[in-house]
């Protein structure tokens, strides 16, 4: 979590087009996340509750925590991504996407 | 032949005085009182002199003067004009209407006189 | 064993007040940046995680299973996806300076305090049972401790006032110290971090001992899961998916929560850290839940109250120590929440509920900014013990049972109904105030109908048949069962509804409704925040704001000596360019140049605006409006001024022009008094001078011109004898001679006198002997001159053949007297000016001077009567009306 990023350097503009529509992804992936968990942590309804096919608990254990700290690991990559962008300012202009007036 | 002066005066006793002293001069005097058919008798007959005074019925002794100065026949007469006002404003206006003399009541009779031979030698 | 849990309470109390009061002094000395680092916000929010998860949560595994983990999925989720959400209400919060939840709320819909209000009630209402809850979980688990030692409820009610007093004192030394506008407390915040880590360390290490040192570790903990009662997976599935929806919309919403996640924060980079961190500490906070549980199940004896079993499993093995830790943990979480939701509620009571009342019923104390300082600080001070002391009296009243235990989720549902305002208020532009009451209010209100009365107990608020038959036997309003739908989960049939009436009124309503103009700046504020609000620290951003500044101090100071300002202050800075840098300094110094012509709070406001993106906070807003009050008294009084001056310039003008009208009067009375003069004296010249030069005048000639000296002189003498007369009259110096006569003998005498002028032509004079007879008490010198005076003028000026004058006599409310004769009268022209001095009615007919008519009205003006022309007679007619107590009884 450092603001200090590489300073802008003066790149052809199609590395710029490029590394802005790299840009766009990441915060599309950090808008999805919490769906894709929501989505995770959901199936377990679907899970047979009765007789002997049921699942066990240890493994509804297993598999609750184990989304978490996927979660978790996606959302702080994402967040290292994220930061890594804002230093150039454009991030800003990107989170404006889905917010016209 | 006598020469004329026109007298036009409201006040009946400065009249007789006036006219008193002028005919004993052996001037032939015309005296009316009323402003307003003044100028119309200087049309008719113009005298050689006219002795004009200021506050009058009808008129002012000044619109006369200036309605006079302003026709052929009377532009040049004499007019020798008295008031009883006798501050400096009432004689610049005068003067603007084209007076030849002022004189203020009450007045000298000799001195009025002696004005009324000054004006009447330059005519003639 | 209870002493030294006091001793050890009481210690870990005083750590965390020196904690609090360290923080508080690094702050001030500088050093606050390590206070404020993105893990101290991550911890700050772990108050989410109260002494009611903390004990709860495994009482809730024990009696259902995984549910428990709802409460933590739903704030995880809300974190996770940060960037959707809580990315824009902290830069909302941040650029908006927003203090609470309630002020959003207020803020985003016009700066509506009626919003606010209402919030604030929801907060308060929600809020207090949880803060029974602290106190109810702190109490029990001294209990715990000391089984034998509390035996009554009034001691438990003694601890639970301890902790309260603790907490309160605590709160109002560390909450309030400061009034910032940015409302953050670096002590409170930095013990609350502390907590986080004791609550997480404890929990932890009572996992650890269950699962290693009890279970034989990972593999033994998940068989002994399996083998226990919790070993099938079994789920109410509206339920999971409810109660997670349900706690990520109170982590939204609820005012604590709030407070450090938007209010406290440092820098908006610190909730990227959080997305991930935060989450990961309610996973850990979550882990060992199912153990601690399941081993509790196991060990302890059937009966116990699983709420504590993270206390009791240790005590049970004789790990005191642990139990202990296990207790600060379940301390810290109990006070850390308090803490903060009473900083949270205090600020929304003062600044929304108290300081408007304040003002409005303090006016004219509010000039001094100091002031109104104090009053909030005491307000807040108020405001925190109060909430605490409610939260006391809660616990007390409702005698800490059952009750309580569901009230958590009861209270998450409560705050939950913020959530539709908040959320279409910074998405929605169309979003309106009337939206916003419409729908908290039906929410709310279905809220406690459904849920928060009858969470008391049947019969408590609600009469037990409203819960069977529905109120007044309606059956679809029945509490549990709304529209006739029945057999839902009652928290889930609550939320539901609640939330659907909720969004629905506030959507419908919005679209119905048409916002007023600042509800629609704010409300474009607020979805707009992104473009409104520059990044922080950007080097664009600062060009582009030196140019705004630029363009903003040209509008205010012209653009001549706004050049020179910024040329200065770059030189200043030593740059080459004409814009300097928007430093402290600078910003400073332009904020003074710009109050010079706005007023300080305004300047303030704009270059904030520019520079921070900050918009005008409602402090920002009433020292505006302050300032223009005052101006707008300035001016008034300016306004009152030039009135003023106006006036009296009219006054001067009118007197000037009265002092010139005067002037005139006065040069033309001299000018009339002097041509008066000299007429006769011209007569009496010329008449002398010829009586005195000529020789051979005739006797008869001289005896005439004598006469006529003579009668000139004496017409001088008249004359004059009327001016003074006048002027005495004028001045008001004559005294009356005030005397009783009959008004017949006064005409007599009028009569005979006007007669005696021989020059006059014959008049004849009709008169009412009978009317006459009057007795008057007045001067009867004087009314005789009048009357003396208006019978000459007719017999002067009546131009008929055959002149006559009539004289009539009539008594009414006044003394009449009319004298009208049958000549032509006088023109309309001259009737206005015949009681002017030199006034003539035909010239110098008669040869008077124009003074007796003037005469005439000075006398019976002085009588007290009145003198005017008639109109509309045969001839003229003159009326002397004379007051009608000079007339005495008729005889």
């Amino acid at each position: 979590m450092t603001e200090t990023g590489p300073p802008r350097r003066g790149k052809p503009p199609v590395f710029l087009e490029r590394q802005s529509y790299r840009r766009r992804r990441v915060t599309d992936a950090a808008r999805v996340l919490p769906f894709i968990g929501l989505l995770l942590w959901l199936i377990p309804l679907l899970w047979r509750e009765e007789g002997e096919a049921a699942v066990r608990s240890s493994s509804a254990i297993l598999y609750l925590f184990g989304v978490w700290f996927l979660l978790v690991a996606g959302a702080a990559v994402l967040s290292a991504k994220l930061a890594a962008q804002t230093c150039d300012g454009t991030a800003e202009a990107e989170g404006r996407g889905g917010e016209a007036p | 032949m006598a020469k004329r002066v026109m007298l036009i005066e409201d006040e009946p006793n400065i009249i007789e005085a006036i006219s008193f002293i002028l005919s004993r001069e052996g001037l032939s005097v015309e005296t009316h009182s009323d402003g307003t058919t003044a100028n119309d008798k200087l049309r008719a007959s113009t005298p050689d002199l006219l002795i004009l005074d200021v506050m009058l019925p009808g008129k002012s002794g000044y619109d006369i003067l200036r309605e006079l100065r302003e026709e052929a026949g009377t532009v040049d007469l004499p007019v020798l004009m008295l008031t009883a006002r006798g501050q400096t404003r009432d004689r610049e206006m005068a003067e603007r209407a084209g007076v030849s003399a002022f004189m203020t009541k009450p007045f000298s009779n000799a001195e009025m006189l002696e004005q009324v031979r000054t004006l009447m030698a330059e005519t003639s | 064993m209870l002493n030294t849990l006091v001793f050890v309470g009481s210690a870990y109390a005083l750590f965390l007040f020196a904690i609090a009061f360290a923080a508080e002094r690094a702050a001030l000395r500088g050093q606050a940046r390590w206070l404020r680092s993105p893990i101290v916000y991550t911890l700050s929010l772990s108050i989410y995680c109260t002494a009611w998860t903390f004990y709860g949560a495994v009482g809730t595994a024990v009696r259902s299973g995984f549910e428990y983990l709802t409460i933590y999925l739903g704030p995880s989720l809300v974190l996770i996806g940060w960037w959707l959400i809580l990315r824009k209400l902290v830069r909302i919060g941040r650029s908006q300076r927003i203090t609470s939840v309630a002020d959003l709320i207020s803020s985003r819909y016009g700066k509506s305090n009626l919003l606010a209000v209402g919030v604030t009630i929801l907060a308060v209402v929600g809020t207090t049972p949880y803060i029974a809850l602290q106190l109810q979980s702190v109490t029990l688990s001294f209990e715990v401790f000391g089984v034998g030692d509390i035996a009554t409820g009034e001691e438990k009610g003694h601890t639970a006032l301890w902790v309260a007093a603790g907490l309160a004192l605590f709160t109002v030394i560390f909450g309030t110290r400061n009034l910032d506008a940015n409302e953050r407390h670096n002590g409170v915040v930095m013990a609350i971090a502390v907590e986080a880590v004791v609550k997480l360390a404890a929990l932890l290490a009572v996992g650890v001992f269950v699962v290693w040192g009890l279970s034989g570790g990972v593999s033994g903990v998940l068989d002994k899961i399996d083998a226990s009662s919790l070993g099938q997976w079994q789920m109410d599935g509206g339920r999971w998916v409810g109660l997670t929806v349900l706690s990520a919309t109170a982590f939204l919403c609820l005012p604590r929560i709030f407070q450090v996640l938007v209010v406290e924060n440092e820098n908006e980079t610190h909730l990227r850290t959080a997305s991930w961190a935060f989450p990961l500490y309610l996973g850990l906070m979550s882990l060992f839940v199912v153990p601690i549980a399941v081993t509790g199940l196991e060990m302890l004896p059937e009966g116990s109250n699983p709420d504590l079993f993270v206390l009791t499993v240790p005590l049970s093995q004789g790990r005191d120590g642990l139990a202990v830790l296990s207790f600060l943990g379940g301390f810290s979480s109990a006070t850390s929440m308090v803490i903060v939701a009473a900083i949270a509620l205090s600020t929304m009571v003062s600044n929304h509920v108290v300081m408007p009342l304040w003002l409005r019923y303090a006016r004219g104390g509010a000039k001094v900014s100091g002031d109104v300082r104090g009053v909030v600080l005491l307000a807040r001070r108020l405001s925190i013990i109060g909430v605490v002391m409610l939260g006391y009296l809660y616990y007390r009243l409702s005698g800490g049972g059952a009750a309580l235990a569901s009230i958590g989720l009861v209270s998450f549902a409560g705050l939950a109904q913020i959530l539709p305002a908040m959320l279409g208020g910074i998405f929605w532009r169309g979003a309106s105030r009337l939206g916003a009451l419409v729908g908290l209010t039906l929410g709310f209100g279905c809220w406690g109908y459904t849920l928060f009365l009858p969470s008391f107990g049947a019969g408590v608020f609600l009469p037990e048949a409203w819960g069977a038959a529905g109120p007044f036997g309606i059956g679809w309003l029945r509490p549990h069962a709304l529209f006739g739908i029945e057999g839902i989960d009652p928290l889930l049939h609550a939320v539901f509804w609640s939330l659907a009436l909720n969004t629905g009124g506030f959507v419908l309503a919005s679209l119905a409704s048409f916002p007023g103009p600042l509800e629609r700046l704010q409300g474009a504020q607020f979805v707009n925040v992104f473009e409104h609000s520059a990044a922080p620290r950007s080097w664009t951003g600062r060009v582009a704001q030196a140019e705004d500044l630029m363009i903003m101090a040209q509008r205010i100071l012209g653009a001549r000596d706004a050049q020179r300002l910024f040329e200065r202050e770059a030189r200043r800075q030593g740059m080459a360019e004409t814009l300097p840098a928007p430093t402290p300094s600078f910003l400073e110094t332009l904020e003074r140049e710009l109050a010079g012509s706005v007023g300080a709070a305004t300047a303030h406001a704009m270059v904030g605006q520019i520079v921070g993106g900050m918009s005008v906070s409602v402090e920002d807003l009433m020292a505006v409006a302050d300032e223009t009050a005052q101006l707008m008294e300035y001016s008034a009084r300016l306004e009152a001024q030039s009135q003023e001056l106006a006036r009296t310039a009219a006054q001067l003008r009118e007197a000037n022009a009265k002092l010139t009208r005067l002037s005139v009067q006065k040069d033309a009375f001299l000018s009339q008094i002097s041509h008066e003069l000299r007429t006769p004296m011209t007569s009496i010249r010329a008449f002398s001078e010829i009586l005195r030069d000529t020789t051979g005048l005739t006797p008869e000639e001289q005896r005439k011109y004598s006469s006529i000296i003579h009668d000139e002189a004496i017409r001088l003498t008249r004359l004059l004898d009327d001016l003074l007369d006048l002027s005495v009259l004028e001045n008001g110096q004559v005294s009356l001679n005030l005397r009783e006569g009959l008004l017949s003998d006064v005409l007599d005498r009028a009569v005979a006198a006007a007669a005696a002028d021989e020059h006059a032509a014959p008049l004849r004079i009709i008169r009412d002997p009978a009317a006459e007879r009057v007795w008057l008490n007045t001067d009867l010198d004087r009314l005789s001159q009048v009357f003396i005076n208006l019978v000459s003028n007719a017999r002067k000026y009546c131009d008929a053949a055959r002149p006559a004058l009539e004289i009539r006599v009539h008594r009414g409310d006044r003394l009449v007297v009319d004298f009208v004769d049958n000549g032509s009268g006088i023109s309309p022209e001259a009737q206005d000016v015949i009681f002017e001095k030199f006034s003539r009615v035909s010239d110098q007919k008669a040869g008077g001077a124009g003074l007796g008519l003037a005469i005439c009205r000075q006398i019976v003006t002085r009588l007290g009567g009145e003198i005017r022309y008639l109109k509309g007679q045969d001839g003229a007619a003159f009326r002397v009306a004379l007051p009608a107590d000079i007339a005495l009884a008729v005889e």
